[in-house]
């Protein structure tokens, strides 16, 4: 009788301890983006046509040229998503197909390469204060309806 | 036997109280030790420039993710800085630490400086904002700001931390690449002090 009292306790000791272990190790391990500032996410058209979103490191391309570069020769305009880039034109040398056309920069047969992002992000830039300012519409009214 | 059974399982019932006690103790410590402990509201400082796979947003699976350069790697011979990238682009650039082409094509082409400050007055209390084209002019061309941006005219662009904050503006680049609106940033702007106490003798006067 006594030895079945014991085991009840366990069973609830147990529990508590892997509780207390997933809280204290597991929660704290699941870690927010913690991406470079300027970071741009595209996935205006990437996961609709069933490849993972772009990720453009500003970072890396900030080290090798002027933001004049791309943003006053190439026509990137000052706004994620906002330049209507597709692979095609890209393949024409257009925009990001510019520089990767393996010449100045690895040719777009790398699609892993650019096409690395997470399922289901959506175009932004990471870090900017628009995006720590403003919360989405939808998820907003997704959170009402929840409550 | 049944004793054995009963030393077993108590034995068994220690060692888990024992783990339990330990696992509080330290759960004790991260969240509810001292009341009165430092920095209770601070913030935990956030890990800086971390490898793509680490980053939350290339999938660490990926190939890209294994393949990219971590960012801590191309910024340890760059000035630091205080936000954003923690790089200060504008010195690196101007030490030669870096040396990104102006040219697509030509590595050699070198970027056409203008050097005028413009000096906007403020309304509150900041100190007056200094606009250095100098600086800008190292990355960007003319027409990436003028005309849509900013009209080239004295007076003619009203402008406000608000619009900047909401991406207009100054905050097309800054807050987005360029370095952030931070309580670190404020004075990268603000940096030129008022002429406060010659207007109050004046007054006075009067």
């Amino acid at each position: 009788m006594t030895a079945y009292i014991y085991k009840i306790r366990m069973g609830g000791i147990g529990s508590l301890l892997l509780i207390l272990l997933l809280v204290l190790f597991g929660v704290g391990n699941i870690s927010p983006v913690h991406a470079e500032y300027g970071d741009l996410v595209l996935n205006e058209n990437a996961e609709a046509e069933g490849m993972p979103p772009v990720i453009f490191p500003h970072w890396f391309h900030r080290i090798r040229f002027r933001c004049k570069v791309c943003h006053a020769d190439l026509g990137f305009k000052f706004k994620a998503g906002g330049s209507g880039i597709d692979m095609l034109k890209i393949i024409d040398g257009q925009y990001c197909g510019a520089c990767h056309n393996g010449e100045i920069a690895w040719s777009v047969e790398n699609c892993n390469l650019c096409h690395s992002g997470k399922d289901g992000l959506r175009t932004h830039v990471h870090g900017s204060t628009l995006n720590k300012l403003i919360v989405p519409v939808k998820d907003k009214s997704k959170n009402k309806k929840a409550k | 036997m049944k004793s054995f059974f009963r030393k077993f399982l108590c034995h068994k019932f220690s060692v888990a109280i024992l783990a339990a006690t330990f696992v509080l103790s330290l759960a004790q410590t991260s969240f509810a030790a001292d009341p009165n402990i430092f920095n209770r509201l601070m913030k935990a400082k956030e890990e800086k420039n971390l490898p793509p796979v680490r980053d939350g947003i290339h999938d660490p699976e990926g190939e890209g993710a294994s393949l990219l350069q971590p960012p801590k790697e191309a910024f340890s011979n760059m000035v630091k800085g205080k936000a954003g990238n923690y790089v200060d682009w504008v010195k690196s650039l101007k030490e030669g630490k870096i040396n990104p082409r102006y040219d697509r094509l030509d590595p050699n082409a070198k970027p056409i400086i203008m050097d005028l400050n413009i000096v906007r007055e403020v309304k509150g209390s900041m100190p007056d904002v200094v606009y250095p084209h100098a600086q800008h002019t190292e990355w960007l061309d003319c027409s990436n700001c003028h005309p849509a941006i900013f009209i080239p005219q004295k007076g003619a662009n009203q402008i406000s931390m608000a619009s900047i904050l909401l991406g207009q503006k100054c905050g097309v680049c800054h807050g987005k690449v360029a370095f952030p609106i931070t309580a670190k940033t404020c004075r990268v702007c603000h940096s030129k002090p008022k002429a406060k106490k010659v207007k109050h003798k004046k007054s006075a006067k009067k």
